[in-house]
């Protein structure tokens, strides 16, 4: 369990000030030139020690990132983006950040620009943040009036420019080469890999692109030390974590908890404990509408860090908690999901385009009742169609739901077989 | 059944349909025009293409017209089709007009779990408008959007640039009613939460 000393996002909710003096008043911009002094190398190394990962949903080393960026060849320009796409179902810890403690994420890509060699920096934020946008846009112009961004930012001999550009609704968005297509001025569609960003990324040139949360708590981690936040957690998921609580519990919230919490004291404690008692349980998507589901029993035990849940089929994604108890009709929660990654679909690769709306169908039948025995495998099959056969990412996540529910509700499923 | 029309305020869109076959930005968007181009680098202005559809959006009371995709191509030197091809692309970007209010209800699992169908059958009943409608009055156009990243204080809605959250049956209709009797109401957590806190005990922070 966290206690209140090691707690990093203090304004999470938004109770207090989140402008620059109240950002002060909570450590942000505190010392923030020791780290220059140390050196880029040290911040990397320290980044690296603190076992830090990507709480964009891959969960990434960080540290290791940031080490793969291209040699500076003194010429070519170097970029930092933040991507703060947040539109994962299930998500929503990113815009808690956004609107409340702007500064830890300005900080932070101060920091980790200068880590990576960049001197510029975009914030990409999803078009529908507009209200926290403006927080931001606000924030921005706060700390280069106080010098703490521009030339020669917060005393560190650093220059550093740090922009916001809004997105306009597409999920794909938050795929790091699609948002480079997008802030280049294109539809976001994803690029090939390789080249990785890290070598060829924004306008060509050196790119790394990083989630909000990853970037808000590096400030921290550098004042506290590596080890502090090494601390916390378990073994190779070190730190905190914002954890989002939404769907069926009696108090639905954001928290920061450590890493590898129980996924049952997490719900019963921050979320009020399952509408209708622990019993009335019937699944939980651990990690945002990526990931599939578990069904009650494996949530009896489970604990909610990348290794953990990477072990029983499922993964920490971007800890996006969605509880479903049992009035829920599962096969149209993961029909619904369906149909979200049908809608975000970027077009580009045919297995996705139409296998997602392929599944969709297939799941509205078998929700339907009008399904037969042979749906369900094929419905499955299109699943391992669409996996591993797409440039990015969306293809696997339009099929591991499914593939849960097929997993461990395959009964449910044939229960429903021709009840029409 | 349809609403009367109430007193209207038209002011967010100070062009009326017939200007907009020659779009220009005004005065005050002409500047920031400016100041978003500067943003990127020299010969990289095709990356202002979103924030100038989105400001031209906003110019024309909520809808992006077919001329102010032309006007911004060829200002920023990239090709009309790559305007249609962004413009079509990006589901915020709308290209028809739209009511003063846009209620755009999310519809993704941890809405729908909280029961944004419910939501969807007030404006069906009280508006009677469907998805993708606008009622006679011009006052609301209805869309299911996919998740908008407030899912723990579902069941959310997006009316223009606010969110409003927590919401029931009754409080929605409530809002729907405020808003055609032009009384302010505020955004965010109906249930008066902040942010996503939880709501009954005294949270950590």
């Amino acid at each position: 369990m966290l206690s209140q000393k090691d707690a990093i996002f203090t304004n999470l909710y938004g109770r207090q000030e989140w402008r620059l003096p109240g950002a002060k008043k909570r450590g942000d911009w505190d010392r923030t030139q020791a780290a220059f002094a140390q050196g880029q190398e040290w911040v990397i190394q320290e980044i690296m020690a603190s076992g830090l990962r990507g709480r964009g949903g891959a969960g990434f080393p960080t540290g290791r990132k940031w080490s793969f960026m291209a040699k500076d060849d003194g010429i070519t320009p170097r970029y930092l983006i933040i991507n703060a796409d947040e539109s994962e179902p299930g998500t929503c810890k990113d815009r808690d950040i956004l609107r409340y403690e702007p500064h830890k994420l300005i900080e932070g890509a101060l920091l980790a620009g200068f880590a990576i060699g960049a001197h510029t920096g975009y914030i990409y934020i999803r078009g529908e943040f507009y209200r926290e946008a403006e927080h931001l846009e606000i924030a921005i112009r706060e700390a280069y009036e106080a010098g703490l961004l521009g030339k020669n930012a917060a005393s560190s001999g650093w220059d550093f420019d740090l922009y916001v550009h809004r997105g306009a609704g597409a999920y794909i968005c938050g795929e790091e080469t699609a948002l480079l297509e997008s802030l280049e001025g294109r539809k976001g569609m994803p690029r090939l890999k390789p080249p990785f960003p890290a070598l060829v990324g924004l306008y060509g040139c050196p790119t790394i692109v990083n989630n909000v949360e990853t970037i808000a708590v590096v400030p921290t981690i550098l004042r506290r030390g590596a080890s502090w936040f090494a601390s916390l957690g378990t073994p190779n998921n070190t730190g905190t974590k914002i954890f989002c609580l939404s769907g069926h519990v009696n108090t639905p919230c954001n928290v920061e908890e450590v890493m590898g919490i129980p996924l049952k004291e997490l719900i019963e404690k921050y979320g009020g404990g399952v509408r209708g008692g622990w019993d009335n349980l019937l699944a939980v998507i651990p990690g945002g509408s990526s990931v599939p589901l578990l069904p009650k029993d494996i949530c009896e035990m489970v604990l909610m860090d990348f290794t953990s849940l990477a072990n029983v089929k499922s993964g920490l994604g971007t800890a996006g908690v969605i509880v479903m108890d049992k009035s829920t009709d599962i096969v149209r929660a993961i029909a619904r999901l369906s149909k979200f990654y049908m809608h975000e679909s970027c077009g580009q690769c045919t297995p996705c385009r139409e296998g997602t709306g392929w599944v969709w169908r297939m799941l509205v039948r078998l929700a339907d009742g009008l399904g037969t025995i042979k749906d369900i495998d094929r419905l499955e099959e299109v699943t391992y169609q669409i996996e591993g056969h797409t440039i990015c990412a969306l293809g696997e996540a339009a099929a591991w739901p499914v593939q849960g529910l097929v997993r461990h509700f395959r009964p449910e499923l044939e229960r429903r077989l021709g009840v029409q | 059944m349809k609403k009367s029309a109430p007193k209207k305020d038209r002011s967010a869109s100070s062009s009326s349909i017939e200007d907009l076959k020659t779009f220009s930005f005004s005065k005050e968007n002409e500047e920031r025009v400016e100041e978003i181009i500067k943003r990127y680098p020299k010969g990289r202005q095709a990356s202002a293409i979103l924030p100038l559809f989105d400001l031209a959006q906003r110019q024309c009371g909520g809808w992006l017209p077919k001329s102010a995709i032309e006007k911004i191509t060829e200002r920023l030197g990239v090709s009309l089709i790559r305007g249609y091809e962004v413009a079509t692309f990006y589901t915020m970007f709308n290209l028809n007009p739209v009511g003063r209010y846009h209620l755009q209800i999310c519809g993704t699992t941890p809405c729908m779990l909280r029961g944004s169908e419910d939501l969807k059958r007030v404006c069906q009943r009280h508006l009677g408008i469907e998805c993708k409608e606008t009622t006679e009055d011009g006052l609301f156009t209805l869309s299911e959007v996919e998740c908008i990243g407030a899912c723990v204080n579902a069941p959310a809605i997006q009316i223009n640039d606010d969110y409003y959250e927590d919401l029931t049956e009754e409080s929605f209709l409530k809002l729907l009613k405020d808003l055609e009797a032009g009384l302010e109401v505020k955004p965010g957590s109906v249930l008066g939460r902040q942010g996503s806190a939880p709501l009954e005990k005294e949270s950590p922070c």
